[in-house]
């Protein structure tokens, strides 16, 4: 996975299928003349890009941090739901529908709520990216600590080992891959839930991150400033995403490197 | 240990109590209706320093027996009695721990390396920094064809032999009187197997311990044991003495007792099977 991810860094081929788009949009623009304030030029968005780049860099910055405090809180509170999920089935099967219920819920819908309890600031995104980001963890953990195998348990149950030494001895670091792949979902999720989340925060000045800016635009039909916006949006997504592979890669080698882990269980 | 070891129900009682003793053991899994018997009215006696092995087709309950033997399945009727105490899933560890199990895939832990996987089970015990603790690890390390250089290396970087050699070793480390061993070579090639096999009997001399060892495999039942109890249908249906002398050479397998005796297992085998 790692490797691969690496390999297509070095590769050409996105880098030409960019150009490509990016020269059909120019012409696209061009040849049917529509206007700016509907779809500028690429040329435009790139200038709009340069001209607004401290603002973009600053307002990136900002819901970076929201985000990836929003994915660190689902790390640490989806994990430990799921230890506690795998811990009492009782209580697994009286909360489950309702850690489903954060899944579905449109977030869209209770972001304003959210606002109107948590306020106007950092604090409330990270709210909602973490609301919107947690479940994958959560999911992810709990078959993570439950689907051990039966040989391995058996080896701890002749051990007389308690089930404090079943957790941290054998739960827990046996689900630490499936950790890495529910942040690998929840990465990208946490980018959403932060813009989402600063698109109801407004504009009033005491937040800027990447959403804000982008309602601003939006209201001042500067179209071209809205689409470079849109693309800091998409590059933190992958910071992000680029930022948990690399933790995976380098904190957890010894799960991830080797194909062996999948291959021992047979 | 020899030949003159008694098997089990051997008409020629022996003095001492039999280490392992199965008695009228019934086990059934399924639900009302389904009901499908595991293990029917068995009973089984090991001795002291014996090698038994289970020999039976799949599906006859070899394995459950084990299970049930190391109180990981209760059984639903009769007693198994473990070196005097009796088993049963919530048993005091201290009678537990006279038992150690080889599964029949290596089980080893993937994100620790050799030596930490073999150190597990002392360490689940709280006694991994007792230097007699490190000393028989090493030691056991160095007797299953462990290079002090590979100590360091995780399972995905070992073949499926030392994966296995690292398995007996872990179960060898809390110094068992009773070794339980579910088809642990089943996955390996041949060549591989009768090393095995060798490292097997090293082991079981060096350190005396008493090993039941389930198999599918009738060149292995008989070159391991000092006697094979033939399962079928969740019970014994027959028990043999293998008249081959300790220590056994490999080139056993090729002499025409050990060909004329094959022919022999193989029969009670099909027999019981029928």
């Amino acid at each position: 996975m790692n490797s691969s991810f690496g390999k297509h860094l070095t590769n050409p081929a996105p880098v030409i299928v960019f150009l490509l788009v990016a020269t059909i949009w120019h012409f696209v623009v061009v040849l049917f003349k529509i206007p700016p304030i509907i779809l500028p030029g690429p040329i435009a968005v790139a200038n709009a890009l340069w001209r607004e780049r401290m603002v973009l860099l600053n307002a990136s910055w900002i819901t970076l941090q929201a985000a990836a405090v929003g994915l660190l809180c689902s790390a640490i509170f989806g994990s430990l739901i799921a230890v506690v999920f795998s811990q009492s089935s009782l209580l697994r099967i009286a909360l489950y529908p309702y850690v489903i219920f954060l899944q579905t819920v449109p977030i869209v819908a209770i972001a304003p709520l959210l606002i109107i309890w948590s306020g106007n600031n950092f604090r409330t995104i990270v709210l909602v990216a973490t609301i919107i980001s947690i479940f994958p963890v959560i999911a992810n953990v709990t078959s993570g600590l439950l689907s051990i195998n039966e040989n391995l348990r058996e080896l701890f149950q002749m051990q007389s080992a308690t089930r404090w030494q079943m957790l941290t001895k054998l739960r827990i670091p046996a689900a630490i891959p499936q950790l890495v792949l529910g942040l690998r979902v929840s990465s990208g999720l946490s980018v959403i839930g932060a813009i989402v989340a600063e698109f109801f925060v407004g504009n009033s000045g005491e937040y800027d991150g990447l959403g804000t800016i982008m309602t601003s635009r939006q209201a001042n039909l500067k179209t071209a400033e809205l689409i470079a916006a849109l693309m800091a949006c998409t590059c933190l997504g992958i910071i992000l995403f680029g930022l948990v592979n690399l933790l995976s890669a380098t904190l957890l080698r010894r799960w991830t490197r080797h194909s062996g882990f999948e291959s021992d269980k047979q | 240990m020899g030949p003159t070891l008694l098997e089990a129900n051997s008409p020629i009682a022996e003095s001492e109590q039999p280490i392992i003793s199965c008695n009228a053991v019934r086990l059934a899994f399924g639900t009302k209706g389904n009901v499908q018997s595991v293990l029917n009215d068995l009973s089984l006696e090991v001795h002291q320093g014996q090698i038994v092995s289970l020999l039976g087709p799949s599906g006859c309950g070899k394995s459950t027996l084990l299970r049930v033997i190391a109180g990981l399945i209760a059984a639903d009727q009769g007693s198994v009695i473990v070196d005097g105490a009796k088993v049963a899933r919530q048993m005091p560890r201290s009678s537990r721990e006279k038992m150690s199990f080889v599964f029949q895939e290596p089980a080893l832990l993937p994100w620790r390396t050799v030596w930490q996987n073999v150190m597990l089970p002392s360490q689940l015990r709280g006694v991994q920094q007792q230097t007699n603790v490190k000393d028989l690890v090493e030691h056991l390390l160095g007797l299953v064809g462990f290079q002090k250089s590979d100590w360091g290396k995780f399972p995905s970087q070992l073949s499926g032999g030392m994966k296995m050699r690292a398995s007996i070793a872990r179960a060898m480390s809390t110094r068992p009187t009773i070794l339980l061993l579910d088809e642990p070579f089943a996955a390996l090639d041949d060549m591989l197997r009768s090393k095995l096999n060798d490292l097997l009997l090293t082991i079981a001399s060096e350190q005396k311990c008493t090993m039941l060892f389930v198999t599918h495999n009738i060149s292995e039942a008989i070159y391991l044991s000092d006697a094979i109890a033939v399962m079928s249908q969740g019970r014994i249906a027959e028990r043999l003495k293998v008249p081959f002398a300790f220590p056994r050479q490999a080139s056993l397998r090729s002499t025409p007792e050990f060909a004329a005796y094959y022919g022999q297992v193989a029969t009670s085998l099909a027999r019981g099977h029928s």
